[in-house]
């Protein structure tokens, strides 16, 4: 521990300005990004009203405003009110499927408060991480607890579960990054090992077919089961071990598995899939309700994005000089497909400096989270790193081909009011909480 | 504990550094590396690329008259699928004056022949204004349509059709070869004529523009500010040294006609007029129906778009008898002076061959000879040329009459700018001794020296033949094209500024045979061809002609030819003219090569001769033969066509062969009422 002596200094001192500097300079190129996209050689002035860019614009100053207000709030109130604003961020949630929500392309996760629509769901990631944050760092929970492990993880899912049933996958899926602050505060490594079993055993099961992956699971046991088989002398309890995994591999690949795919999950789920992992979907797996409109729109999408993004090549075409962007080609791309815009003008170094500036803010989150002497403070900026690093992958994955289209948007740049209020929020929290890192807050 | 969270927070530093690695990994696969060819769909799909058509080159006469330009015209072109389900075809079909149903059809079949996924296929091509000017205003009401505009061509002097020739899309047979690689499907280029031989000056180069356009194909500006693009060229000018008021003289008088006339400027080989029978409106040729008037023309029975002054092989009559004496003099067999006492006929080789003059005298020299057209006397010298003591065989006097006739670019094509040009046929020793066994002599073929038998000429060559004897021993290669763009030197007209000369005849031979034209016109058989002050030295040509109908050799009615040039001293056209089946020389040939003399040099006709000119142009001589011979024709076509379709059942066959037997008794029938009808003489061979 290191030796701090108290030197009393004024906020400004306090303030992590690269943080702030990384805000800002994001959402100026998030601005430009919109801006190129949307720039036609005979507008006449800069700011059109109409267009996207110049409200994106107006978000950003309010975005500002906001932040700033945040920084001018003590800390403490932060403290005090996340299970309220858990509280009321599921009534708004609830509410958004009752016919007061807005119901916009299939999902019904907006609310209308007649001068302004927004998404509860994007909300209530503030909400989550103040909670989760509020929770852990209460005296009487102790993290190393099943019980309080399953309270924590159940403060995640049960707005992801709400989202779900709105229909809004993408963002439900968003929820799940508050297991990396669990997993900073000590969730044991089995529960990483046994998720990524799952997906890895998921994947398996969608890529080989069911027969083949059977003698592979059985081969793999009684390879162990070879391997080991001085231990086995010794004890019965690993043959026990060792069987009960692979029956439940086996019941998972063949039985559940499929079952998912084809009772549980949406036709377009399912579809996303396995555009993700770049196969058709298999005639077992088709759904009578899902038209190949749809399966043609989301690698459409993709397919453009791609063209979009390999077409800027090393040096990118310039600003303003996107062809494919500029001209509709990539749909969806002010908002999810934004990452296309800069990856055609600025080719791959615009593109490899943008994830790095990303890769910056997210390891001084994770410094700034290792600095604070509270729990609570720790614990929100591992779930604003979290929120961060599952929407970079995520956008950004998609746009090149390599992650299911979600549709979760780029943060702080694509376009998006709600999005960008509600990160600027989360962002500036921390900042506030950071400027006080001296004191313990709970 | 604190190893532990510092364990997990450096582990949560390297998700945080690894995850994005493998973005940019995968980012310079595909934006460095172009894995999986994305770049080139960008540059397919955002950038259009626009080809510019160029205006095709303009044609001028020789005194720089307008003889085809270029008109701007629309087609509706439509894209299938773009067309939405609200597509007001009724109000479509209003504008373009069309029946509804004709539309639905038409686009059905054009559907049935591209599908559906076809991209601006032009549904309607050459709109008329009014069409176009009511659908410019509502264009935009049908989506997937569009009009699109290209210029045809437009014969601005209405004449010139058979040589000028017409353009046409470009077929999928002709994109496949090589030499056509610069093109593209819906390229126009030339398909006969000018417009065919000289395609490469008169198309010129199609410019490229390459566009940005939108997901909805709308244009949105140049891409890279235009430094790709490149500048449509348009294609070369020609000059002809056609006269075109004496072309449109031309055509007049051969309407109605099977035949052609040919007018060439013995100077330079520069055809001056050019006209095949019976002509036809050349704006045929081009417009919203040229498809169908090209149909039309093609069925036509009197052949309008068969080229008869190039491809027509004509047995010259006495027309040749000029070109017989200039071989006769040069061999030394005969001497301007030399006679042959004519009583009606030439009896030399047992069979009679008849001679329209009896008078005592009338072959007493050359000149007289010529001008009276004494057969006898040509097919006695030219038995006397071949047999020629020097020769000593007739095989070695055949082929150096052979020689001769290919250095008057008689057997062979003569090569002029336009093409499918035929030959005609000059006889050689080996086709003698094909025929007779090898056990000939002189007066197997002594009709050639009267211009019948095997030989045959395309009236170019005639008129070709005829600049030599005005020439006095040389000519040029006929041709068309006097300069392209402005240049007379152009590398295409290379061949055509080489002067030929012919076999080493001397002048005075040529003398003594002007003279002799020149008596046919004064005196002769050729005194309709007259024309005040001017020396016309002429040839009038009764030629007798037969042709197989049904397997037997049928005489039909003789063709009138004529040849002339004038003036005698140093002449300034030389013409050939060749009446199908219209009897004498002198009745039609004559005078219609007399007048095209008279334009030429005067300008002008005489008033005094202006009724001739009309009685040339009202004259219809169709024999109703022709349209039999091509009815029988089409129908041993149409056998031919039913033969090679023949299923192998051997019933159908044994039906065929029944219809068949009484398809051709029908067609011997026909071939006996003509004959009784018509008055046509019928031999069989031998």
């Amino acid at each position: 521990m290191k030796q701090t002596t108290f030197k009393p200094t004024t906020l400004l001192e306090r303030i992590d300005w690269l943080m702030v500097f990384l805000f800002i300079i994001l959402s100026v190129i998030g601005v430009l990004s919109i801006y190129a996209v949307e720039h036609r050689e005979t507008d006449l002035s800069f700011i059109i009203l109409s267009k996207s860019y110049s409200k994106q614009l107006i978000f950003l100053g309010i975005s500002l405003i906001v932040g700033f207000i945040i920084l001018m709030t003590d800390s403490k109130l932060f403290t005090s009110i996340p299970f309220l604003g858990y509280i009321i961020g599921i009534v708004l949630l609830l509410l958004a499927l009752t016919p007061l929500g807005k119901g916009v392309k299939g999902s019904h996760s907006w609310l209308n408060l007649g001068f302004f629509t927004f998404q509860p769901g994007e909300l209530m990631k503030l909400f989550t991480a103040l909670s989760i944050a509020k929770f852990l760092s209460l005296q009487e929970v102790n993290f190393s607890t099943l019980k309080h492990r399953l309270m924590c993880a159940g403060f995640a899912l049960v707005p992801s579960l709400i989202i779900i049933m709105q229909n809004e996958t993408g963002l439900a899926l968003v929820y799940f990054s508050f297991f990396l602050a669990m997993y900073r505060e000590g969730l044991p490594n089995i529960v990483l090992v046994i998720g990524f079993s799952i997906i890895a055993l998921t994947l398996a099961t969608l890529l080989i077919p069911k027969n083949i992956l059977f003698i592979l699971l059985t081969i793999i046991a009684l390879g162990i089961l070879y391997t080991q088989r001085k231990q086995l002398k010794r004890s019965k309890d690993l043959l026990i071990v060792v069987a009960a995994i692979w029956l439940v591999g086996v019941l998972f690949s063949q039985v559940l598995v499929p079952f998912a795919f084809k009772n549980v999950l949406k036709g377009y789920q399912v579809q996303r899939i396995y555009t993700m992992i770049g196969q058709d979907v298999p005639d077992e797996y088709t759904r009578d309700g899902v038209d190949n409109k749809k399966q043609n729109a989301s690698e459409y999408n993709v397919s453009q994005s791609k063209i979009a993004i390999a077409s800027g090549g090393f040096l990118g075409k310039g600003f303003l000089n996107g062809s494919q962007t500029k001209y509709n080609w990539v749909p969806e791309q002010r908002t999810d497909f934004i990452f296309c815009s800069i990856g055609e003008q600025f080719g791959f170094w615009g593109s490899t400096l943008l994830i790095l500036l990303y890769v910056t803010f997210l390891l001084r989150i994770v410094h700034i989270a290792e600095r604070q002497r509270s729990q609570f403070s720790r614990v929100y900026a591992y779930g604003v790193a979290g929120i961060l690093f599952f929407h970079l992958v995520i956008n950004i994955g998609m746009t090149i081909g390599v992650a299911p289209v979600i549709g979760i948007p780029l943060p702080l740049i694509s376009y998006g009011g709600t999005s960008l209020l509600t990160f600027a929020v989360l962002i500036f929290i921390l900042i506030r909480l950071d400027a006080d890192r001296q004191m313990v807050l709970r | 504990m604190a190893d532990f969270t510092q364990d997990r927070s450096n582990y949560i530093r390297i998700l945080f550094t690894i995850i994005p690695v493998i973005l940019v990994l995968r980012l310079l696969f595909l934006q460095v590396f172009d894995i999986g060819g994305y770049k080139q769909a960008a540059l397919g799909q955002a950038v259009y690329i626009k080809k510019i058509y160029p205006p095709r080159g303009t044609i001028y006469d020789r005194k720089n008259v307008v003889m085809m330009n270029n008109s701007i015209v629309y087609d509706f072109v439509v894209e299938p699928k773009k067309i939405k389900e609200d597509f007001d075809t009724t109000f479509l079909c209003k504008l373009l004056n069309i029946n509804n149903e004709d539309f639905r059809l038409q686009f059905k079949k054009m559907i049935n022949k591209y599908g559906w996924g076809i991209k601006n296929i032009a549904m309607y091509r050459n709109l008329s204004p009014s069409a176009v000017a009511r659908l410019q205003e509502n264009i935009y009401e049908f989506q997937g349509c569009e009009l699109v505009e290209h210029s045809e061509r437009n014969f601005t002097y209405e004449c010139g059709g058979s040589f000028i020739g017409y353009i046409n899309e470009i077929s999928a047979k002709q994109l496949e070869k090589e030499k056509y690689r610069d093109y593209e499907k819906g390229d126009y280029l030339g398909i006969t004529g000018l417009e065919n031989h000289y395609e490469e000056v008169l198309r010129g180069r199609p410019g490229v523009q390459y566009l940005l356009r939108d997901v909805k194909q709308r244009i949105q500006g140049p891409y890279k500010n235009g430094t790709l693009d490149s500048n449509a060229i348009p294609g070369k000018p020609l000059q002809l040294y056609i006269d075109a008021k004496l072309q449109k003289l031309t055509e007049s008088m051969l309407a109605n006609k099977l035949g052609s006339a040919v007018a060439i400027d013995p100077e330079t080989g520069g055809i001056l007029a050019f006209a095949s029978g019976p002509t036809f409106d050349p704006t045929l040729l081009t417009g919203a129906d040229k498809g169908r008037n090209l149909g039309k023309l093609l069925t036509d029975a009197t052949k309008p778009l068969f080229n008869r002054a190039i491809q027509a092989n004509y047995p010259p009559g006495s027309t040749f008898k000029p070109i017989t004496a200039l071989v006769a003099l040069d061999e030394g067999v005969i001497n301007p002076s030399y006679g042959y006492p004519c009583g009606g006929g030439y009896y030399a080789c047992g069979r009679r061959i008849g001679c329209t003059h009896t008078g005592g005298g009338h072959a007493r020299n050359l000149a007289f000879a010529i001008a009276n057209s004494c057969n006898s006397y040509f097919c006695h010298i030219f038995r006397l040329s071949i047999d020629a003591p020097k020769y000593k065989n007739v095989h070695v006097g055949l082929q150096r009459w052979n020689q001769y006739m290919t250095d008057f670019g008689l057997g062979h094509p003569t090569g002029v700018d336009i093409p499918s040009e035929s030959g005609g046929n000059i006889p050689d020793s080996n086709y003698f001794n094909r025929i007779y066994n090898n056990n000939w002599n002189s007066c197997n073929m002594s009709i050639i020296g009267m211009g019948q038998g095997e030989v045959l000429l395309t009236p170019l060559q005639l008129a070709n033949a005829m600049c030599i004897i005005a020439n006095k021993g040389y000519y040029y290669v006929p041709h068309f094209v006097k300069s392209i763009d402005r240049d007379s030197n152009h590398t295409l007209l290379a061949p055509y500024l080489k002067k030929h000369q012919v076999a080493q005849i001397a002048d005075s031979a040529y003398n003594y045979v002007s003279v002799g034209m020149m008596e046919v016109v004064n005196q002769g058989t050729g005194k309709i061809a007259q024309i005040p002050g001017i020396e016309v030295c002429g040839k009038t040509g009764t030629a007798q002609n037969e042709r197989m109908i049904n397997g037997k050799r049928v005489k039909l009615q003789n063709h009138s030819l004529f040849v002339a040039f004038a003036p005698r001293i140093n002449p300034k056209i030389a013409v050939a003219v060749c009446i199908e089946n219209s009897g004498y020389g002198a009745t039609w040939a004559g005078p219609i090569a007399s007048l095209m003399i008279e334009q030429y040099l005067k300008d002008t006709i005489s008033a005094k001769r202006m009724p001739l000119v009309k009685k040339m142009q009202n004259a219809k001589i169709i024999p109703n033969y022709t349209y039999i011979i091509d009815s029988i024709e089409k129908q041993q076509a149409i056998e031919r066509d039913r033969l090679k379709r023949l299923p192998k059942d051997s019933l159908a066959l044994i039906n065929f062969k029944k219809d068949s037997i009484r398809h051709i008794d029908d067609s011997i029938k026909a071939a006996y009422y003509y004959k009784r009808y018509f008055g046509l003489k019928s031999k069989s061979i031998n």
